[in-house]
């Protein structure tokens, strides 16, 4: 049998066969960088982030935004229609929703987010200390699953009807509604990165306790614990309002949403605009904290986000 | 499979003391004398001396606490201060609207909830699934009222197609009944529907990517019987999970429909009962809700077999 | 050649969209299968191997996938059926068996449920009549107890069998076409050996061409009649197996078959694994100038890198894409 072999270095591109070249099925992927590519991959956050700064920024600045004194009454001009004079028109007892509307961002962020930063700080607390003492574990848990079963605004309500009603005491109330999921989470973290070999290997190699928590434990809890702080602002906003709505909130002087709410329910089927307006707010404040925490959950965790 | 069921039910034990221990001691973790905190700011001293030595405060604590416990086994759970009936009887009273809100929530939630997110998930990237979970977010940021108030003036005060508040019994007929309910329910199903819809989505997304729905496409089964007969019933545990965990929302919520549709239920009892500062009522709603809550989900810890054939006790 | 062939692909191109570009995972492969014939596809992991058999089934999620190109079988090209032609194709004339036992079946419904739903989608059993057609061919695939195996759930059973209850399903409508992905490579070697011998009696039996994909060359030799060997979504040769196997005509495929010492001594015990190749496939997401193999190639030149070669018969019924191998004089 006769063979020919093609020696190399010898042969030009018109000596041999070319293969066809093979056309695109698909348009080309535009790939975006940057700040805006960030937001343009997690349109949620954009969103969220966005309206929220906005809110902030209404609670900062509602002094200077032409509002009046949110407590002063003026029975003279009781449940007036919106209007150019009143924005969103006065409620039962003359005074300008509208003004009650913007200072009442401020308790609902204040609430968001005390109420968001005391449960994560005491969750982390109890989370870290029963996932690594074991006697307080059993102890700890059985109280937090005792906690949990008793639905968080019941448990919240069930603290606010002990108290007189104050910021301090809603914050106080919905944190420890809100303490047990937390330390739940924090325990879960704790418990699956123990059994890392490098966690492993820190143990065997004599670091301290408190060591491997802060080098080992605390870093990795902060992205799950940053998103579940943000889902725990958006109903510690919610909650705040539910319990100002039935009465066992903040005091009705004070223009929170709920407040405002409460204050127009008597009157919603006449004047729904008293409703209306806070209710409008609180949606979007809690919609943007919302947004914020899935766009965070997407963007800091991606395993997270394949759960919920 | 018994003998876990009983492993389960003890397992509770715990838990219900907890919650009674909480509950119970609500009264005495309050700063200031438990007495005058029932009697409230308008009582005399008289009324406070006649509260006290009704809780038998003289006694130590844990005594208190036994008593109380065994009385509530044996379905005494105190009497209110306000109505002086027995806590039991006012319970009774209220609990068909709040058992009739629950149970249509329930099935409304599911029935809209699961075929939501299982559609988001087959259309995953779509406007659909973008819907869904823009709906879903509306769901946990709206709360309750904000939805209720915004039904009833749409549904029952601007078209007048059914009634703005109030609670018909069962027993005066089925549809005067169920007509009262649709608004109250659609409102406290909204948190609960966005719950559901979003575990289905999440599980269903994670099971279609399995090695056995590639299978099933490639045995020549349609889109349906991928969905609702491959892929669901492999979904159904953290399904089943999340509806059970949702009850707290349920509850929670139930409280909050009840004022604003007046509906006279445990919801609105809890209310006026914490207006009032009725301790006792107080004390037996949370527990009754409590205990609720804890039999719901114990129950759907049991059912688990029937949805995973895996799972053996 | 004669024959029509049972499966024709011509030029088929399956691309996927990944945030960082597009994957062309398979670009430009052609090969048919006749009828009663096994062909096997051989290559490493991230060839292409498994994306063109699930191409063949448009089984390629769509987005993020696109198929192009022409999967002619039995004279009608898949690509332009509807969804609902493409089902009643699917488990019928065409079957699946899948490399993984443990995952593939579902695990909450029976075994029978399974192999009967087969039967009552393509051939409209009813109930009962699927499970007693079950219990038939869990008996044909050697399970002994069928009839109390069809009503156990998959995780009662050892990979071995799961995997014999792939291949009754598969099996159950008579399907003219038969792809196995790996059909073998997730059990142990005993159970490997029988599974292939299962595979080998039930084609003859049932007469269904085989579509093996493999990177086990020990089962190549083993099962199959004609060898498509594939890199970077390419094919780069394609011979009967003896002939493969003795005159290697592509430097990738000298490169398999290196540790390979020779024909039919693989399933003694000892499985025949490729050969090392120095170097990584390259990325798909960008175009490749000249050829693929040409990053890895001992042989390459400047020419290799700048000119794609064209797939050129070497030999009888032996086509590879190198502009270096040896071409016998072919009589014309």
């Amino acid at each position: 049998m006769s063979t020919t072999t093609l020696q190399p270095g010898r042969l030009g591109p018109g000596d041999v066969a070319a293969a066809a070249p093979l056309p695109d099925i698909m348009p080309p992927v535009k790939a975006r960088k940057g700040f805006i590519g960030f937001l343009r991959r997690n349109p949620t956050i954009a969103i969220g982030g966005g309206l929220m700064l906005l809110i902030i920024a209404i609670a900062i600045f509602a002094p200077l935004l032409w509002t009046t004194d949110p407590t002063a009454l003026a029975p003279a001009r009781r449940t007036r229609e919106p209007s150019a004079m009143y924005w969103f028109g006065t409620d039962m007892l003359g005074r300008d929703v509208y003004s009650r509307v913007l200072y009442g961002a401020r308790v609902s962020l204040t609430v968001g987010f005390s109420v968001a930063f005391f449960s994560s700080l005491i969750g982390l607390t109890i989370g870290l200390t029963s996932g690594f003492i074991r006697w307080a574990d059993a102890i700890v848990m059985r109280i937090m699953d005792g906690l949990m079963s008793i639905p968080s605004i019941l448990l919240a309500i069930a603290l606010m009807a002990l108290t007189r009603g104050s910021v301090g005491n809603v914050i106080l109330a919905i944190t420890i509604a809100e303490v047990p999921r937390v330390s739940r989470l924090v325990r879960g973290v704790v418990l699956s990165l123990r059994e890392q070999p490098y966690v492993d290997a820190a143990v065997a190699s004599g670091t301290t306790t408190p060591r491997i928590i802060f080098r080992h434990i605390l870093p990795n809890t902060l992205a799950p614990l940053t998103v579940q702080a943000t889902y725990i602002c958006a109903s510690a906003m919610i909650a705040e309002s539910i319990l100002s709505f039935i009465g066992a909130g903040t005091p009705p002087i004070i223009p929170s949403w709920g407040n405002i709410m409460a204050e127009g329910r008597a009157l919603w089927q006449v004047k729904p605009y008293i409703v209306f307006f806070p209710a409008i707010f609180l949606s979007l404040t809690v919609l943007a904290v919302n947004l914020l925490g899935d766009g965070l959950r997407d963007a800091l965790d991606p395993r997270m986000a394949k759960r919920v | 499979m018994f003998a876990y069921a009983i492993r389960r039910i003890v397992a509770t034990i715990p838990v219900m003391a907890v919650v009674a221990l909480f509950v119970f001691s609500l009264l005495y973790i309050s700063p200031g004398d438990p007495a005058a905190v029932i009697a409230g700011d308008q009582a005399t001293p008289q009324d406070v001396e006649r509260i006290r030595a009704s809780l038998g405060l003289d006694r130590p604590y844990l005594v208190r606490f036994g008593e109380w416990v065994w009385n509530i086994v044996r379905g005494d759970l105190g009497t209110s201060i306000f109505t002086n009936l027995p806590v039991s009887t006012m319970i009774a009273q209220r609990i068909e609207p709040t058992l009739s809100l629950m149970v249509i929530t329930l099935f409304l939630a599911i029935g809209i909830a699961v075929p939501m997110g299982v559609v988001a998930a087959w259309k995953q990237g779509t406007w659909i699934d973008r819907a869904v979970m823009g709906f879903a977010v509306l769901g946990f940021s709206v709360p309750v009222f904000v939805v209720g108030y915004l039904l009833a003036y749409v549904f029952a005060l601007e078209l007048d197609w059914l009634p703005v508040q109030g609670y018909t019994p069962f027993s005066r007929g089925m549809w005067p009944w169920f007509q009262n309910l649709i608004l109250p329910a659609v409102a406290l199903g909204g948190v609960y529907i966005a719950l559901i819809a979003r575990i289905t989505r999440a599980t269903m997304l994670e099971v279609l990517q399995q090695d056995y729905i590639r299978t099933a496409r490639a045995k020549g089964v349609g889109q349906s019987g991928i969905l609702f007969l491959h892929a669901l019933k492999n979904a159904a545990v953290p399904i089943v999970t999340v509806v059970g965990i949702g009850v707290a929302l349920l509850i929670g919520g139930a409280v909050v429909t009840e004022s604003v549709f007046a509906i006279p239920g445990l919801g609105r009892l809890t209310v006026d009962a914490i207006l009032r500062r009725d301790y006792p009522v107080i004390q037996g709603v949370i527990l009754l809700f409590s205990f609720v809550y804890v039999l719901v989900n114990l129950l759907i810890d049991l059912l688990y077999t029937l949805f995973d054939p895996r799972i053996r006790y | 050649m004669a024959e029509t062939p049972l499966l024709d692909v011509r030029n088929l191109q399956t691309h996927f969209r990944t945030p960082d570009g597009i994957n062309r995972a398979v670009d430009g492969l052609s090969f048919h299968v006749n009828a009663g014939e096994t062909v096997a596809i051989v290559g490493e992991s991230g060839c292409g191997k498994s994306v063109t058999s699930m191409s063949i089934l448009r089984l390629i999620p769509e987005p993020p996938g696109k198929i192009a190109g022409e999967i002619v079988f039995n004279g009608r090209d898949l690509l332009k059926l509807s969804d609902k032609e493409m089902r009643a194709i699917r488990g019928n004339d065409v079957s699946m068996i899948f490399q993984e036992p443990m995952t593939s079946l579902n695990p909450v419904l029976t075994v029978g449920r399974q192999i009967g739903e087969t039967l009552r989608l393509h051939q409209g059993l009813n109930a009962q009549q699927a499970e007693a057609k079950a219990v038939e061919m869990l008996k044909l695939v050697g399970i002994p107890a069928p009839e109390r195996r069809v009503k156990e759930y998959p995780h009662q059973l050892s990979g071995g069998m799961r995997q014999r209850v792939m291949i009754a399903m598969a099996l159950a409508c008579n399907p003219k076409l038969l792809i196995a992905d790996e059909p073998t490579t997730a059990l142990d070697v005993t159970i490997q050996a029988q599974i292939l011998d299962l595979m080998r009696d039930l084609k003859h039996r049932v007469g269904a061409a085989i579509v093996l994909i493999t990177h086990d060359l020990g089962v190549v030799a083993e099962v199959a009649e004609r060898v498509i060997v594939m890199y970077a979504g390419r094919k780069v040769e394609e011979a009967p197996v003896k002939e493969l196997f003795n005159d290697p005509k592509h430097p990738y495929t000298q490169g398999l078959l290196g540790a390979v010492p020779k024909l039919g001594s693989s399933l003694d015990g000892s499985t025949e694994r490729l050969a090392e190749i120095p170097g990584l496939v390259p990325s798909l997401k960008q175009r490749i100038d000249g050829c693929v193999f040409a990053g890895r190639c001992p042989k390459v030149t400047d020419l290799c890198r700048a000119v794609a070669p064209a797939l050129e018969p070497k030999a009888p019924n032996h086509v590879a894409a190198c502009h270096y191998a040896e071409k016998e004089l072919l009589a014309a």
